[in-house]
C-alpha cells in the first residue's frame, strides 16, 4: 500500500495556494453577481408596460359637482372629485384628526402640498388605492355619514382607514400617510393630463 | 460483542459496508443492483437500521403526512398545469375548464385545493408536536430551522398559488400581501414595482407566480424538506419524554429505547395515512369549500383591478398573521410585527432556558403559556376572518400580546429557577400494549 501513497509535502507553497484559490473565488463571485443582472432585469415592468403607463387624458368639464369619475392610468385607479364650494370648506377645522395635515410625509407633487392638495380647489385628483395596502377606499362624500364629526371623505373597507375630502388620512386608521396623488396637469379648460406635468412624463 | 460507540469506518468512498453490518442476499437481481447502487444498503441504513424512540404517540404521525401530502400536491399540481393557462385573459376562464369539462378535472383541483389546507393542518400539528416535547431544542436547532424555512417556503407556495385562479380574492389577496414590501424603508416602492413587473398586479404578475409556483418552490420545497430528513438522520427523533434514547445503549450497541423505523413505523404511519385519507376524502367530496375557509367565494368572480371585495380575508393558514397585521394602528410597524411574529419561531432553540425538554417534566407556568399560546393562535385565525372593527380588533391586539408574551418572555419563565422542573426518568415512560 505504501507505494502508492502520493506524499504532500513535496514543497507545496501553501500560502500561494490558498491566495490562488481565494482569487479564483472572488473572481467567480463577481462573474456570478453579473450573471443575475439579467435574470433580475427581467423582472422590472417591460417596455410594454411602460408604453401603457403612459399619460392618460380625462375630460373634466363632464364630471357633475360633487360627483366623482374613475379614470385609470398605470393600471391603478384615478379618482377625480369635482368639489363643491361646501366641500372645499369642509376641509378645514379638523386638522387636529388628521395624521399629516400639512402632507408634509405624504407623497403628492410640490403643487399638492397644500390643503386642497390639488392645483385648483374645485378638481381633487388622488391614486384611488389605499396608502395601507392597495384596497379601494370607498365614497362616504356626505358630511355626517359616518359619524357627527364626519367631514365627507372616503372610508377603506379592507381595513378601515378614513380620509378626507382632500385625500388626508384620520386618526386611527392603519394607513399613515395621506392618499397619494399622482402628477397632472391642465393642458386647457377641460382637459386633465394624469401621469405628466411640466418636468415632463412621470 | 462488547458494545461500541458507532465510529466512522474508514472506508474508500461508494465501498460496500462489510458484510458483519450489512448482511444481506447478494444473489439474483437485487445482487446485480446492489453491485452498482446501494439500494440494500441504503434501507438498511436509512429504514431497518434507523432506531427510532418506542414511545411515540399520536403527535408523530404529523411528519409522514406531511410528506404524503407533498406528493399529493405534487401529482395534482402536475396534472393541473396541463389545463390551466396562466395569463390575465385565460387563468380564470382555464379553471372554470378544468371545473366544468376536464374529465375529472373537479376532482384533481379540489384535491389540489383541500390539499393546500391539509398541508398547513398537519404543518402546524407538527410544530405544535415540537413546542409540546422541546424537539426544537439542542441537538436539534437545525433540525427545527430547516423545517421553519420549509414552512416559510410552503407560505410562499400557498400565496402564490391562490394568486393563479385569478379571481378576485386572488387578485387583491396579492394586492395587499404584495404591498407589505412597500413597508420597507427607501427600497420599497420600486421593489413592489419590481415584483409585480408593472404598475399594478398584472399578467407580467400573474405569469412569474406561476413559474415559481409550479417549478422554483417545489424544487426548493423537495431540498429543503431532504435536509430536513438528513438533519433528522444525525440527531434522531425527540420522543413525548424528551430523553435522548442514544444515551442508553444496550450490548448490541442499539439504542434500548429504539425500535427499526421499518417495519414498526412504517405499519403505524400507514394506520395514519388510512384516517388522515378518510377525513381528507369527505372535505373533497361533500364540502370542499369548507363554507368559505378552504376556498372564498369572492374567488369565484373573476379578477376585477376596479372593485375591490368587501371585505378582504385571506385563506385561514395565513389568518393569525394577518390578525396581528390589521391589529396595529400603524402600518409599517404592524407589517414589522407580522414578520416578526412568523421568524420568533426560528429564534425558539435559544429563547427556551429550561434543562427539560419535555412539557412532561416541565412546571406549570410554561405549561400554561403553551395552552395560552395554542389558543390565542387559533383565536388570531379566527379574527383574521372577521373584519376589523370594533371588539374584534381589540381582542386581536390581547391575543397578540399574548401570542408575542409567549416567545419574549420564555428566556424568563423557562428558567427552571422561575418554574421547577422534574426529575426526567433515565429511560422513556412506555407501556406495552
Amino acid at each position: 500500500m505504501a507505494e502508492n501513497v502520493v506524499v504532500a509535502d513535496d514543497g507545496v507553497d501553501q500560502s500561494r495556494r490558498k491566495f490562488l484559490t481565494n482569487a479564483t473565488i472572488a473572481t467567480g463571485a463577481v462573474g456570478a453577481v453579473f450573471v443575475a443582472v439579467p435574470f433580475v432585469e427581467s423582472w422590472a415592468p417591460s417596455e410594454r408596460a411602460r408604453a401603457l403607463g403612459a399619460p392618460t387624458e380625462v375630460d373634466v368639464s363632464k364630471i357633475d359637482p360633487g360627483q366623482m369619475t374613475i379614470a385609470t392610468w398605470r393600471r391603478q385607479p384615478i379618482y377625480i372629485v369635482r368639489r363643491t364650494p361646501d366641500m372645499v370648506q369642509h376641509l378645514e377645522g379638523h386638522d387636529g384628526d388628521l395624521k399629516d395635515p400639512k402632507s408634509d410625509s405624504s407623497d403628492q407633487p410640490d403643487y399638492a402640498k397644500n390643503i386642497l392638495r390639488a392645483r385648483n380647489a374645485e378638481y381633487l385628483v388622488l391614486i384611488g388605492t389605499c396608502t395601507h395596502l392597495g384596497c379601494l377606499p370607498k365614497q362616504r362624500f356626505a358630511a355626517g355619514e359616518l359619524g357627527p364629526s364626519w367631514p365627507g371623505g372616503f372610508f377603506c373597507p379592507c381595513h378601515g382607514s378614513r380620509f378626507d375630502l382632500a385625500g388626508r388620512v384620520f386618526n386611527g386608521s392603519p394607513a399613515s400617510v395621506n392618499l397619494r396623488v399622482p402628477r397632472y396637469e391642465y393642458p386647457n379648460d377641460k382637459l386633465l393630463r394624469v401621469g405628466a406635468d411640466e418636468k415632463g412624463v412621470a | 460483542m462488547a458494545a461500541k460507540t458507532p465510529s466512522p469506518e474508514v472506508r474508500a468512498p461508494g465501498a460496500p459496508l462489510p458484510d458483519t453490518v450489512n448482511p444481506l442476499p447478494r444473489k439474483g437481481f437485487m445482487g446485480w443492483l446492489n453491485k452498482r447502487m446501494p439500494v440494500d444498503e441504503f434501507i438498511a441504513n436509512q429504514l431497518t437500521g434507523y432506531y427510532a424512540p418506542k414511545n411515540f404517540n399520536i403527535w408523530y404521525f404529523f411528519g409522514s403526512l406531511a410528506l404524503l401530502v407533498l406528493v399529493m400536491q405534487l401529482l395534482t399540481g402536475i396534472f393541473l398545469t396541463m389545463f390551466y393557462k396562466p395569463g390575465e385573459l385565460t387563468s380564470f376562464d382555464s379553471v372554470e375548464f378544468i371545473m366544468r369539462e376536464v374529465n375529472s378535472g373537479w376532482l384533481i383541483r379540489y384535491l389540489h385545493s383541500t390539499g393546500a389546507s391539509a398541508f398547513f393542518i398537519v404543518v402546524y400539528l407538527h410544530m405544535f408536536r415540537a413546542l409540546l416535547y422541546g424537539s426544537y431544542k439542542a441537538p436539534r436547532e437545525l433540525l427545527w430551522i430547516l423545517g421553519m424555512v420549509v414552512y416559510l417556503a410552503l407560505m410562499a407556495e400557498a400565496f402564490m398559488g391562490y394568486v393563479l385562479p385569478w379571481g378576485n380574492m386572488s387578485f387583491w389577496g396579492a394586492q395587499v400581501i404584495v404591498n407589505l414590501f412597500g413597508t420597507i424603508p427607501a427600497i420599497g416602492p420600486p421593489l413592489v414595482e419590481w415584483i409585480r413587473g408593472d404598475y399594478g398586479i398584472a399578467d407580467a404578475t400573474l405569469n412569474r407566480f406561476f413559474s415559481l409556483h409550479v417549478v422554483a418552490i417545489p424544487l426548493a420545497l423537495l431540498l429543503l424538506v431532504m435536509l430536513h430528513l438528513v438533519a433528522l438522520r444525525r440527531t434522531g427523533s425527540n420522543n413525548p419524554d424528551g430523553i435522548e434514547i442514544k444515551e442508553k445503549l444496550g450490548a448490541d450497541g442499539k439504542p434500548l429505547d429504539g425500535i427499526p423505523f421499518h417495519p414498526y413505523y412504517t405499519v403505524k404511519d400507514v394506520v395514519g395515512v388510512g384516517v388522515f385519507l378518510m377525513l381528507f376524502s369527505i372535505i373533497v367530496f361533500f364540502v370542499p369549500t369548507l363554507g368559505g375557509l378552504f376556498l372564498e367565494g369572492p374567488n369565484f368572480e373573476p379578477a376585477n383591478p376596479m372593485s375591490t371585495p368587501e371585505h378582504i380575508a385571506p385563506v385561514w393558514y395565513f389568518t393569525p398573521f394577518y390578525a396581528i397585521l390589521r391589529a396595529v394602528p400603524d402600518q409599517r410597524t404592524g407589517a414589522l410585527l407580522m414578520g416578526i411574529a412568523v421568524l420568533s419561531f426560528l429564534l425558539l432553540p435559544w429563547l427556551d432556558r429550561s434543562p427539560v425538554k419535555s412539557m412532561r417534566y416541565r412546571g406549570p407556568i410554561s405549561r400554561i403559556m403553551l395552552a395560552l399560546f395554542a389558543v390565542s393562535f387559533v383565536a388570531l385565525g379566527y379574527l383574521g376572518l372577521q373584519p376589523a372593527e370594533g371588539l374584534y380588533v381589540i381582542l386581536a391586539r390581547i391575543f397578540s400580546v399574548i401570542y408575542f408574551a409567549y416567545f419574549w418572555l420564555m428566556p424568563i419563565y423557562s428558567r427552571p429557577s422561575v418554574d421547577p422542573v422534574k426529575a426526567v426518568p433515565e429511560r422513556v415512560v412506555f407501556n406495552a400494549h
